[in-house]
């Protein structure tokens, strides 16, 4: 096994500028990850030529999988550079690329602002009556909360939305995602949200919405925490018909 | 133009700071969160194990006092008293609202909230969400805040680090905050009438640690420098449980063990046999050994001293190393899944085993601080908190406030697993409305003030991002932090000596020298990490030497605080809090009474 690991990274300064490729090497070292190369990178910051050049940018918060922001496409998947470990990488060069369905800031730092949104227009969270002390919350099914819980995992990482070929960041108004749906999805699992789901339905049955997915279950496939989004798009659209029949019959 | 409502801001969006937000916002007032990161990506989203509340869901008849009294005894008689009963008895109401917001708890066959077993307690007294409880509880206070945020009350500004507050004069009142535009790194400085600091812990000044990447503790240094006090920097916690890597420690919960998990090593030294080769009779449990009452659920600090005693006096460490072996393999699969999935999926994905087979190999690391931004609070006649009070969490800077990690009440010299969860919503809880409180009685608006004090303030810190910018000296940025880091492992982590502490202070001072001479690795105008990172690291130098010259000066052990040279405990001289006040000759330190009327100070003892 080589003693250096060889990373070529897709650099942009700017959004409007050109990207360009530039290429590091790094000692290698037993158990580490993509992020622990940038840092490395970080604290020598030249590249494979031996030129001094600025440390490429990137994002990262937890390092542990669970706070979603260090998605980058890694040998072409998105994924998490956190959790994705060298040694479980081919040999040879590993290439480092920002998401391409959100706008680039800089370097391997995208805008996904729009993930955020979409959970606004969604209406992702419960109308409870107030913070004050109401009591314990309704009694759930341990199965009920265990199925819920996988959806409650979801990171807003994005993974899913760049794999998913019907999504665009720079083209909300066509569909806003795989992870937003399931979002709205998880939120009728409650016993609260399913007395307003409707409400929901309403963003998920709009223009921008369900009807956006082609099924392509590309969005499964790269999600690290494993949500099972199909399931979830396939009993939203149950949901949204049934209300759609009721809507026209007038109820 | 003269506005009459007044402004608030909430710095960090983290569980403290979100549930802060919702309060102001529930009394009506519009609030603005900054926040570095998204504030769904906020470091809360780490916390694992659960949140603590004494529901006595197992009819074992547990109750907020007893919560209260191990929380005390839990910090080692540090703790202001008042603070801690007040978070225990609100508890149980803070985690059924939690649960109506939507947090997917586990639950009990009945339907019930289900609650687990942690360090320090001999009750099951903490409920949780699977093995992701902090990302569960952020999301539910996330989803809140949304939808404040769609009613047009909040305003987040996510990609925005605060840079220091604005005072109206010295000392005060604090009337607004500069910030920074990680995007476009622009400069500004913005009018509030009391700000709310929630920017979570330290970590990152011990280089690696369990903490998020975020946790530079730069903020409330910043808070420090500006004329806050400091308070209890020594008392750090050091986690026994995590997973050695080279970016980060990854925690590996106490509720490995509240669900069962054992720690031990070989009963002979040097044993290189596969764990699951060693005999039960060949395992020195050493933890149920010694405290078999607690067993292997001792308070951190407890378990962090026995491992280092196991591994470094006794050299029976595995493979000579300081690390011990935390075993779950004897519970059966579907339950680890159902209980620990989260952590274990950790376990598997970065030190590749499979911990459901193979015991865990684990060592101590640098997990929390107990120490904070100093901050007040107005105690009832009976041992209560007057929830009305302005004062409650207020720092010594009237208008700036402090809420969650970043702030020193609650745990002492210690916290409790689980504890800290609730301590940042219960802050929340009082930061909130104090902040409501205190803004409604001003008599002039920060919309009503001069330019004087913000001008100055936003120049000042173009200023000192103008210098950084033009750095060129030799030093890397990282290569200092890293050595930094080293420094305060070494030396500032489980054992502490006074002479390696002064040699600890002297390091420190020299790092800040040779931080004059970083080079700015980066000079774009845009987006660029390297400038706000040597800012921190600054801030980090200055908080570093708040915490040793705190353990320096402290004479004694008491939890987290352990000098072999003054083994026990000294309430005669000792049971005060430390107060750190920023000067430009480093910090100076003096001392506070601590409230210790409820509870009378005992021996701790968990065997
Ligand atoms: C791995 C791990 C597991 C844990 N598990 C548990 C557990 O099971 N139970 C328990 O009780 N406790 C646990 N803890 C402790 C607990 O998670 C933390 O103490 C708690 O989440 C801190 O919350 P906070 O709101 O104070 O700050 P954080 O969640 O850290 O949030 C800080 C916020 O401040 C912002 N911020 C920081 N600096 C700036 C700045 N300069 N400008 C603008 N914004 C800024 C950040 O963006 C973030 O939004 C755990 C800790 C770790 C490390
Ligand atoms: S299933 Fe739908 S959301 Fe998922 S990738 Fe395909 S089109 Fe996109
Ligand atoms: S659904 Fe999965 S891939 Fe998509 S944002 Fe959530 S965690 Fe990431
Ligand atoms: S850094 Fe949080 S998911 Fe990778």
């Amino acid at each position: 096994m080589s003693q250096e690991v060889h990373l070529r990274i897709r650099r942009q300064d700017a959004p409007d500028s050109q990207p360009y490729w530039q290429d590091f090497r790094v000692p290698r070292k037993k158990g580490m990850n993509i992020i622990s190369c940038l840092q490395e990178i970080a604290r020598n910051p030249v590249d494979a030529a031996g030129r001094k050049v600025s440390p490429p940018v990137w994002d990262c918060s937890c390092l542990e999988e669970v706070c979603g922001a260090c998605t980058m496409v890694i040998n072409g998947t998105p994924r998490q550079s956190c959790s994705t470990l060298v040694d479980n990488l081919p040999e040879g060069t590993i290439t480092l690329e920002p998401v391409a369905k959100f706008p680039v800031v800089r370097d391997l730092v995208v805008d996904r602002s729009a993930m955020f949104r979409a959970l606004r227009d969604v209406r992702a969270w419960l109308p409870i009556d107030g913070t004050h002390d109401l009591g314990p919350g309704p009694r759930r099914a341990p199965g009920d909360v265990d199925e819920a819980y996988v959806f409650s995992r979801c990171m807003t990482c994005g993974c899913c939305m760049e794999a998913c070929p019907n999504y665009d960041a720079n083209d909300y108004e066509q569909f806003i995602g795989p992870a937003p749906l399931a979002q709205a999805y998880y939120f009728s699992k409650h016993p609260t949200g399913a007395m307003n789901q409707d409400e929901r339905l309403e963003a998920v049955m709009g223009a921008n919405g369900i009807t956006g997915c082609g099924n392509a279950q590309n969005c499964v496939e790269v999600c690290p925490k494993e949500i099972p989004l199909t399931e979830a798009f396939a009993r939203l659209n149950r949901q949204a018909n049934r209300k759609w029949l009721a809507d026209i019959l007038g109820r | 133009m003269t506005q009459s409502a007044p402004r608030f801001a909430v710095v960090g969006g983290g569980l403290a700071g979100l549930m802060t937000v919702i309060k102001i916002a529930e009394r009506g007032h519009p609030v603005d969160v900054f926040s570095v990161v998204p504030v769904k990506r906020s470091h809360s989203v780490c916390a694992q194990g659960g949140i603590n509340a004494a529901v006595n869901i197992k009819g074992e008849n547990d109750s907020p006092e007893i919560h209260f009294y191990d929380t005390v005894k839990g910090g080692d008689f540090l703790a202001h008293q008042p603070l801690c009963k007040g978070m225990a008895y609100a508890a149980p109401g803070l985690v059924y609202l939690l649960d109506r917001m939507g947090v997917p708890f586990s639950r009990t066959p009945e339907g019930n909230l289900d609650f687990r077993r942690f360090g320090g307690t001999l009750h099951h007294r903490t409920a949780f969400a699977g093995a992701s409880t902090g990302q569960q509880l952020l999301y539910a206070l996330d989803e809140q805040v949304r939808r404040y945020e769609v009613e047009g009350l909040v305003r987040k500004h996510e990609g925005f680090e605060f840079l220091g507050p604005v005072l109206a004069g010295p000392g005060g009142p604090c009337v607004g905050l500069v910030a920074l535009d990680l995007k476009t790194m622009e400069i500004t400085a913005h009018r509030f009438d009391a700000v709310v600091m929630a920017t979570g812990g330290p970590g990152l000044v011990f280089g690696r640690s369990t903490n998020s990447m975020i946790n530079t503790g730069s903020a409330a240094s910043s808070c420090y420098q500006a004329g806050v006090k400091y308070a209890n920097g020594e008392f750090i916690q050091i986690h026994p449980t995590a997973i050695p890597g080279e970016d980060k420690l990854r925690l590996m919960s106490e509720s490995a063990r509240g669900e069962g998990g054992r720690v031990w090593v070989p009963r002979k030294k040097g044993d290189t046999r596969d764990p699951r080769e060693i005999p039960e009779e060949e395992r020195w449990y050493f933890l149920e050994e010694k405290y078999p009452r607690f067993g292997n659920l001792v308070p951190r600090d407890i378990g962090a001293r026995e491992i280092y005693d196991v591994c470094v006096n006794k050299g029976m460490g595995i493979g000579g190393q300081m690390m011990v072996y935390l075993d779950l393999t004897h519970k059966p699969r579907e339950f680890l899944d159902h209980r620990l999935g989260a952590i274990l999926e950790i376990y598997e994905k970065f030190a590749g085993d499979d911990p459901r087979t193979v015991p865990m190999k684990i060592f101590p690391a640098v997990h929390y601080s107990m120490g904070g931004l100093w901050v007040d609070y107005e105690r009832t006649a009976d041992g209560f908190i007057d929830g009305d009070s302005p004062k409650n969490h207020m720092t010594n800077i009237p208008g700036l406030y402090a809420a969650g990690e970043c702030e020193y009440q609650y745990h002492g010299a210690n916290r409790l697993g689980a504890n800290a969860l609730l301590s940042c919503i219960y802050s929340g809880t009082l930061a909130g409305p104090a902040a409501v409180n205190y803004a409604s009685g001003l008599e002039r608006l920060a919309n009503d003030l001069a330019e004087g004090p913000y001008e100055r303030e936003r120049l000042r810190w173009e200023r000192r991002f103008d210098e950084i910018r033009r750095m060129d000296g030799p030093e890397n940025a990282h290569k200092l932090h890293r050595e930094l880091g080293e420094l305060m492992i070494e030396n500032m982590t489980i054992v502490r000596h006074n002479d390696a502490l002064r040699r600890t202070d002297a390091r420190l001072q020299e790092l800040m020298e040779r931080w004059h001479r970083i080079g700015a690795a980066d000079t774009a105008g845009w987006t660029n990490q390297e400038l706000p990172f040597i800012n921190q690291l600054w801030n980090m130098l200055e908080l570093a030497r708040v915490m040793t010259l705190g353990a320096l000066a402290r004479d004694e052990s008491r939890g987290a605080h352990y000098k072999p040279e003054f083994p026990e405990r000294n309430d005669e001289e000792w049971l005060k809090t430390t107060i750190a006040e920023w000067t430009p000759d480093g910090p100076k330190l003096s001392y506070e009474e601590v409230d210790t009327s409820l509870v009378k100070p005992v021996a701790r003892k968990y065997d």
